[in-house]
């Protein structure tokens, strides 16, 4: 089952075609969805009713249909988004680095124990990291209201217990590619430029922290792009400004026009578009 | 360290334990409450619950076994079939759909199954049904969406761990007159282990903890435990019963996760890390 061993013809095809669809299936989906933003039609289904751009462009008047651009509703929520995606990104890289240092160059008591701990939000499902935030904010809310009578506001479902739901599994994940990078570093470049009279510090910042720099950015992308599409633990903690996500979840259960069709597309673009910078990035690690 | 500590302590250690206390108030009267498993116990009084619990379960495993079975043929042409470009461009087009959000993926097979959608239209065109079908809203599309959906985490880990198999042990085991079926049982299979276990692991998680799959494609009759939760939190605001629930998932997955763990002896860290 090895190309060095022979197989007969009838096996090879089967196992190609086998392949061939596991792919099919895979881009099923993802090609219905693009190809039906350009439909002429207020479904998105079949019959195909010729091209159009209006789903993205149109602006309601006349004979046009309300297209992305002009769909408030939805721009607005693309805004919501960005800023969670760039809120939970800042935070994450910096958790996370100070996390792949620690982990890496320090001895402390339960160090296992906490890298276990550390580990543990990937196994936890999305939706309980949501509801034991938001009950806890909660407590801490009224329990702030009863003893002070402030009403902390920002303690309740809204943008910031969505940014800290985000950032308290997407930091694991941080942590763990800039950990990864950080222990293939040569640690006598840091001694070589100590001995030079760098304080430790001053060695950090400019020898460890460039070289980190390409983990540090891939590990930003992918917390960008998991805080953007992340759903699960967003539903639980959403107040009234809503992400995309929650927008399109919205709009879907009511019924779906193209207008769903075309965001999709755009959404398909953006994460592709990160995708090829972190491969890029990849490769320049290893020249 | 102060980072780490703030991170999993008011993130991770006390909002669970909150959540524990919480789902342990009896609600007596208004704003009176009292401590106690009822909550707990109304689990395991009312079968609907309890039936919701126990079908997640078996549907996550299911979807679970499936994805290693449709996977691994794939991961083992990845790794051991095709070399260079193709290779690399086959793993790529792997990773697409994890790069893409949930939703559109969801959105993608709605279009797709739906009663006026794709395959139900074709099927008509090529006059092999007369009326539409739908295909949407049962079992059969929730498990399609499941295993579309985590089919990436089986496929990474085991295209890294078979990549890592030596060709010289598989001509090895032809050589010594295995059949092409006892090389993968015997060789293939046992070396791979590492990999299937953490694909199964992290797709079971996925599985059960989704959201938007069952209400999406299995309708309002799919029965999913996270949509009980989400109802008691966000439609009923019985929020004791939710954390009740909440707590009983979490168990849940740990003890399978644990197990898992436990059978393939590997340790947390060595898989996820």
């Amino acid at each position: 089952m090895i190309p060095t061993i022979p197989q007969s013809r009838a096996f090879k095809t089967i196992y190609a075609g086998y392949v061939t669809l596991f792919f099919i299936y895979l881009a099923a989906p993802l090609v219905v969805v693009s190809v039906f933003a350009f439909n002429d039609s207020l479904f998105p289904s079949l019959p195909w009713n010729g091209f159009t751009l209006d789903w993205f462009i149109g602006d309601g008047q006349g004979e046009t249909y309300k297209g992305l651009f002009h769909e408030d509703g939805i721009l607005e929520s693309i805004g919501v988004s960005l800023f969670v995606a760039l809120m939970v990104t800042i935070l994450c890289v910096f958790v996370g680095t100070c996390n792949a240092f620690l982990f890496e160059r320090e001895n402390f008591p339960f160090k296992n124990a906490l890298y276990v701990l550390m580990l543990l939000p990937l196994v936890v499902p999305g939706i309980i990291l949501g509801i034991s935030i938001l009950v806890f904010s909660n407590t801490v809310a009224n329990g702030v209201e009863d003893l002070l009578g402030w009403d902390l506001e920002f303690l309740r479902p809204g943008l910031l217990l969505v940014v800290l739901g985000q950032f308290s599994f997407i930091t694991t994940i941080a942590t763990l590619v800039i950990s990864a990078r950080l222990r293939k570093f040569d640690r006598t470049l840091e001694e070589a430029a100590m001995n030079l009279g760098a304080s430790k510090w001053r060695a950090v910042r400019t020898i460890t922290l460039p070289y980190l720099r390409p983990a540090m950015i891939g590990a930003g992308l992918i917390a960008f792009l998991m805080s953007f599409e992340n759903f699960n633990t967003t539903l639980m903690l959403v107040g009234s400004d809503s992400p995309l996500t929650i927008t399109m979840f919205d709009r879907l259960r009511e019924g779906s026009t193209p207008v769903l069709n075309a965001v999709s597309l755009f959404l398909m673009l953006v994460s592709c578009g990160l995708a090829l910078i972190n491969i890029m990035l990849q490769r320049e690690k290893h020249d | 360290m102060a980072p780490l500590l703030i991170w999993l302590l008011s993130l991770i250690i006390i909002p669970h334990i909150d959540m524990f206390i919480l789902s342990l108030q009896e609600k007596v009267a208004p704003r009176v409450y009292e401590t106690g498993f009822s909550n707990y116990a109304e689990f395991f009084t009312e079968p609907l619950y309890w039936n919701t619990f126990a079908r997640t379960a078996l549907m996550s495993i299911l979807a679970t076994a499936l994805t290693l079975l449709i996977g691994f043929p794939v991961s083992y042409y990845i790794a051991k079939m095709v070399r260079g470009r193709v290779r690399m461009v086959l793993f790529l087009l792997c990773m697409i759909p994890f790069w893409v959000s949930e939703l559109v993926r969801t959105f993608g097979w709605m279009i797709l199954l739906r009663e006026t959608g794709v395959i139900s239209s074709f099927l008509q065109y090529i006059g092999l049904t007369d009326g539409p079908i739908e295909f949407l809203y049962n079992d059969v599309s929730i498990m399609v969406g499941l295993v579309y959906t985590s089919m990436l985490f089986m496929v990474v880990p085991l295209v890294t761990t078979l990549d890592s198999l030596d060709n010289s042990l598989v001509e090895a085991g032809y050589d010594l007159g295995g059949s092409g079926f006892r090389v993968l049982r015997k060789i293939v299979i046992p070396h791979a282990m590492p990999g299937i276990v953490s694909g199964c692991i992290v797709v079971f998680m996925l599985s059960l903890g989704n959201y938007l799959t069952p209400v999406l494609l299995g309708g309002k009759d799919s029965l999913w435990f996270t949509e009980q939760i989400y109802t008691q939190f966000i439609t009923r605001f019985n929020w004791e019963q939710g954390s009740a629930f909440g707590f009983l998932l979490l168990i849940l997955s740990s003890l399978i996760v644990w197990a898992g763990l436990k059978i393939s002896r590997q340790t947390l860290s060595n898989t996820m890390g």
